[in-house]
């Protein structure tokens, strides 16, 4: 009998090397004479464990990490294939405090299931959302969806049900469901993990919206950025057979535009235009891909869905708090001690995850500022840590939640330098629709940068630029910009005041 | 031109908005979109020249130069930053002085835990990027000094 080996092939993974060891692993059992089976799972989302080797024993199933492909022999040698003690050795990383606390729904099977085998993802649970789905009636579907409370994942935050329903009343022939996979905020790495751990859940997802507003081809838009995402959904595809039954799905890829995410942008993108915002209205829901109405949601609000048809609207509703209902995966970032993916239902605080599951700074240092919500999130102080994670409790704060990335800084960030990148990086991403967005941002460098070298006086000039953007763009990529500006100006105003740099030479920018 | 485009064209034949697709397969193929494809593509899409070249400058991934013997791409965004990204990628910059390589920013990679996060080629990621691990893996490439 062959033995059964987990090792990752999740992007993170194989960025700390998974690749090697796999080989190594592939090639020691060779030279001993051990049958063994290497399955690429996806992550379980602890990063500085990776790359994470799980062995199937007669105990379970036996970690040890992170591996190197030096600690190889020496692994076997120990009789890791029996689960025996190691210095690596971290036993049922399901024990661990910081998988054990969580509770993780829409990412559960990830780091469990093998990605690339549909009869694996049936057995541990996976397709019984479709099954049900195709016994309800196309509004019975919708409603559940609507009673479980769920709001998009990809940062705005709408109500899923009230989009699906807007849909469901049209009466077009040919309705699109498209899966945003854009995900451009940094920090942030659940919809990757997703597709490359589980990518059937979002099939799944996606199939179910398709029966509940009528629609029979859906469209997943991956950003370029991720190509094991990619290489990952296809296969799957390839595999899924009639599973979805009459439900076609294409994946088409980005071309590194961060304002392809947004919705109406991303529609241009793969009807083959460049990458400009539509106006609204229409909404999509009523005239979207090609003219026809159009579902469109995150990568994680789709794979919500599965559970919520196969376990009822309630037991996702009643996870939560006040309107924010159910489950975010938040992803810590940036410098942070113990990184990964955190799964768990609103409520908590952005202290417990910075502390209790993300250990403090990487570096040691004290944190200063986070960045919640990509890069048109809030920079929040210290004293804003002990803020609910909650939608309405961040938008209370000036802040928002997003897509759940959690960027941490020690205290050695300049944040006038924060605030300064925000508005270059609007400035390289905008689509150049609205000229607050457009001209604003590049106005906006020159300013900050002008603050910086002491000219304080036009810090006024600042906030009246950045009310300019929020009100008279067209959409969040101008109009959430000033968020990182000016919570950067209002928490952390003495990074605006000594002179910090002297004014730089003409073209000078990101490295 | 027309030989090395005609089986790209032929993949994607009917279907839907396929602007991107074929640019992709072309920039995988010959590594960028080089300036003589752009008629042919207008052609073949029924599409004005100006719409393809328009598509193509509006997307930072596509390039309309060859690029270097290598492609390495830096993770310039927050969470990278936070970590260090910044002197890496003055590092980089230094280091790749001369070479045959094409080095670019990229605003994030999926790997911001394990930041600096870098890029090569189409899909070799790596985690924690220090200036002598750049080194190391640029030595590793064969990229001169
Ligand atoms: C500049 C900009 C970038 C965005 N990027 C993303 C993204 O990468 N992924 C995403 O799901 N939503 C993104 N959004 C939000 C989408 O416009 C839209 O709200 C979302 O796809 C709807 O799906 P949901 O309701 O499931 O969240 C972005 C919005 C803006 C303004
Ligand atoms: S705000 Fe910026 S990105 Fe949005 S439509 Fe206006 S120019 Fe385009
Ligand atoms: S910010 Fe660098 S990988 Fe996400």
């Amino acid at each position: 009998m062959s033995i059964t080996i987990y090792i990752p092939g999740d992007a993170a993974a194989l960025a700390m090397g998974a690749d090697a060891v796999a080989d190594a692993i592939t090639a020691e059992a060779m030279q001993r004479n051990i049958k063994i089976d290497i399955v690429r799972n996806g992550s379980r989302g602890l990063f500085w464990l990776e790359p994470l080797v799980e062995v199937v024993t007669a105990q379970g199933r036996v970690a040890y990490g992170p591996v190197t492909k030096a600690d190889v022999p020496e692994l076997f040698a120990a009789k890791f294939l029996q689960g025996d003690k190691h210095a690596l050795r971290l036993g049922d990383i399901e024990t661990l405090p910081y998988l054990a606390k969580q509770q993780r729904v829409s990412l559960r099977r990830v780091g469990i299931v093998d990605p690339r085998s549909l009869s694996d993802y049936l057995a541990q649970g996976g397709g019984k959302g479709l099954a049900r789905a195709r016994k309800l009636a196309p509004a019975a579907i919708v409603q559940q969806v609507t009673d479980s409370g769920l709001r998009g994942r990809g940062g705005a935050a709408f109500p899923t049900g009230i989009k699906w329903k807007t849909v469901l009343d049209t009466t077009a022939t040919q309705k699109y469901i498209v899966c945003n996979a854009d995900e451009g905020d940094s920090g942030t790495f659940s919809d990757r993990m997703l597709m490359e751990g589980d990518p059937y859940c979002l099939l799944e997802g996606m199939a179910i919206a398709g029966l509940a507003v009528g629609a029979n081809k859906g469209y997943i838009y991956v950003r370029s950025e991720y190509p094991h995402a990619i290489a990952a959904l296809n296969a799957a595809l390839k595999d899924a057979g009639d599973w979805l039954g009459d439900f076609s799905i294409e994946v088409r890829m980005g071309a590194g535009a961060y304002v392809c995410g947004e919705e109406t942008a991303l529609l241009e993108s793969i009807e083959g235009r460049r990458g400009i915002v539509r106006s609204k209205p229409p909404l999509p829901a009523i005239s979207g891909l090609f003219g026809q109405p159009t579902v469109i949601n995150n990568v994680i609000t789709f794979a919500s869905v599965p559970d919520i048809l196969a376990q009822g609207a309630a037991f996702y509703r009643d996870l939560g708090v006040g309107r924010s209902r159910g489950t975010l995966p938040f992803q810590l970032a940036g410098n942070i001690k113990f990184g990964g993916l955190v799964e768990i239902p609103f409520g908590a605080t952005l202290r417990e995850l910075l502390y209790d599951y993300g250990g403090g700074s990487r570096s040691g240092r004290p944190l200063r500022a986070v960045q919640v919500g990509g890069p048109l999130g809030a920079y929040l102080p210290e004293s804003q840590f002990d803020t609910v994670l909650d939608y309405e409790a961040f938008a209370a704060v000036g802040a928002v939640l997003g897509h759940g990335g959690i960027v941490a800084f020690d205290d050695t960030v300049d944040m006038a330098k924060q605030a300064r990148y925000a508005m270059q990086f609007c400035a390289l991403e905008s689509c150049g629709k609205c000229t607050p967005c457009r001209i604003g941002s590049t106005r906006g460098v020159e300013v900050i940068d002008r603050i910086r070298a002491g000219a304080t006086e036009q810090i006024p000039l600042l906030r009246d630029l950045c009310d300019t953007m929020t009100y008279g763009s067209m959409c969040a990529m101008g109009g959430m910009t000033p968020y990182p500006v000016l919570s950067a100006l209002n928490h952390f105003a003495e990074d605006f005041s000594a002179v910090k740099a002297p004014l730089p030479q003409a073209g000078e920018g990101l490295g | 031109m027309n030989t090395k485009l005609q089986p790209i064209f032929d993949t994607h034949k009917g279907k839907d908005g396929a602007l991107l697709p074929i640019l992709h397969d072309i920039q995988h193929a010959l590594g960028y979109v080089p300036e003589e494809a752009v008629p042919l593509i207008a052609k073949q899409l029924n599409l004005s020249r100006a719409e393809v070249h328009g598509v193509i400058t509006y997307y930072h991934h596509f390039r309309q130069t060859p690029p270097g013997k290598h492609v390495v791409q830096l993770c310039c965004a927050e969470a990278c930053q936070a970590n260090g990204s910044e002197a890496l990628a003055a590092h980089a910059a230094k280091r790749l002085q001369g070479a045959d390589v094409t080095l670019e920013p990229v605003y994030c990679l999926g790997l911001c835990s394990i930041g600096p996060a870098v890029l090569i080629g189409e899909d070799e990621l790596h985690a924690h990027v220090t200036p002598q691990k750049f080194d190391a893996l640029m030595n590793g490439l064969g990229v001169k000094k």
